[in-house]
């Protein structure tokens, strides 16, 4: 960070008190991983973060969701589109975990096949992936064996 | 190797040693014969793409060892006509049979196929992904023309981009000490996933437009179908298709080896011309009839009965 920015007074942001911080999330990636966690139906104290400086990733985006632990699920595709996010879980304004988001050795149902004639998406077949490297994630169909790169994901 | 009940998918499920478990047995189903291994069991042909030789074969196999063969019949006729699903259509099947082959223009349908039918199923062609059988078979001529598959220069040419006996035939090569070369157009060539496969593997392998140039090195050459329908303008499909095919004169003037020996999966169309046919070079013909064998030790494999 330049030492000019460093000196400027820094965004406040509400703390939440029980709930789930997602930081060092790939700046572009940020409103994907809101659609993932469907913030726009959230009834919680929802706040999101853009353009934020970041040693790590230049800029990144961050997300606090108050009340709401993630579903193994929802923490598998963050790490398809955010791999290098990391999950805080807050307790009475403590973090008391902390953690990267990682993939399993395969994921089920959460990724559409980029092939127009795999079967799962020919017949209602739920998909499934074996992950063949998590950084930058690259999956294989286990059905057609397609392999699938960031870019090619599609969420369901 | 397959055990009583598995089926047989993909090449990428097979270890090196298990592959070379299936070419022994598919040598002793060659050697003994083996008639009345099979009897009282039942295989099921479910061929839902054009297929001659694959089916022909998997349905010889079954016969030369005592097994009966029932056939699912031809698309248009059968019950998929009427909008019956793979899932139900394959449930029904598998309460006939011991054993399914199974082709089908889906990519991942033999997967599929195999969670659901009840009994092994055999992958005869999905799509363009896999057609495990054909793997075996390619492998198993490699080894009996040449004695073993390590140590081999193997060359690939033809369409290496959609060929998916190239793709199975290079994912096998890999669990062996093999050099690989794939010559083709830039239209043509090998698909960037599976050369990043390879790297990642350690395998050695090289990329040429020059077929002349690539064939003196190599021990075995394997020869693919250039199909006119990849091609957007005739005039370049013409000029490939000059550009890649083998004739003698090619073999003796590039200086190939007399033991380079030559496989197509067939049929062919130009690519290989029928003066090298009566030459030593020649093995595809061989090759086809490998199929026998070698589906007759899958059958028994996953039958229980090896």
């Amino acid at each position: 960070m330049a030492a000019e920015e460093k000196d400027r007074p820094q965004l406040s942001v509400t703390a939440i008190r029980n709930g789930t911080v997602i930081d060092h999330i790939r700046n572009e990636a940020t409103f994907k991983v809101a659609d993932i966690l469907r913030l726009d139906r959230e009834e919680e104290v929802v706040l999101v973060g853009m353009n934020l400086p970041s040693g790590k990733v230049g800029r990144k985006g961050l997300i606090k969701v108050e009340s709401r632990e993630l579903t193994p699920d929802e923490v598998n595709k963050i790490a398809l589109i955010a791999p290098d996010a990391t999950l805080n879980i807050i307790k009475d304004y403590a973090v008391v975990g902390k953690r990267h988001v990682e993939l399993p050795d395969s994921v089920e149902e959460i990724v559409r096949c980029i092939n127009p004639d795999c079967v799962t998406n020919k017949q209602d077949v739920p998909s499934r992936f074996d992950v063949i490297r998590s950084t930058p994630p690259s999956l294989r169909c286990a059905y057609c064996e397609r392999t699938m790169r960031s870019g090619d994901f599609v969420l369901r | 190797m397959p055990q009583a009940g598995d089926s047989v998918i993909s090449i990428r499920d097979f270890g090196r040693d298990e592959i070379l478990q299936v070419l022994a047995a598919a040598a002793r189903m060659e050697e003994c014969g083996h008639f009345g291994l099979l009897e009282g069991c039942v295989l099921a042909t479910v061929f839902l793409e054009p297929s001659t030789r694959t089916r022909l074969s998997f349905a010889s196999a079954m016969m030369k060892l005592g097994g009966q063969v029932l056939d699912f019949g031809e698309p248009e006729q059968s019950s998929f006509k009427k909008g019956e699903s793979l899932s139900d259509a394959v449930r029904i099947v598998g309460g006939y049979c011991d054993v399914i082959a199974l082709r089908h223009p889906w990519e991942g349908a033999a997967r599929l196929a195999a969670q659901i039918a009840g009994v092994p199923v055999i992958n005869a062609g999905d799509g363009a992904n896999q057609h495990p059988t054909q793997t075996f078979l390619d492998l198993y001529t490699i080894q009996k023309v040449k004695g073993q598959v390590d140590g081999l220069t193997v060359g690939f040419v033809g369409d290496l981009k959609y060929g998916r006996t190239v793709h199975s035939l290079v994912t096998a090569l890999s669990r062996f000490d093999c050099e690989q070369v794939f010559v083709a157009p830039p239209s043509l060539a090998m698909p960037e996933g599976l050369l990043a496969e390879l790297q990642q593997g350690g395998v050695s392998y090289s990329q040429s437009e020059e077929l002349a140039e690539v064939l003196p090195g190599l021990d075995i050459l394997y020869c693919t179908r250039i199909q006119q329908e990849r091609f957007a303008d005739s005039l370049e499909y013409e000029r490939v298709k000059g550009a890649y095919r083998l004739d003698r004169t090619l073999l003796r003037d590039s200086g190939a080896r007399e033991s380079l020996r030559i496989m197509h999966p067939l049929p062919r169309v130009d690519e290989l011309a029928p003066d090298i046919d009566d030459t030593p070079h020649a093995v595809y013909f061989e090759q086809a009839r490998n199929g026998v064998p070698v589906r007759q030790a899958l059958l028994a494999l996953v039958l229980g009965k090896v």
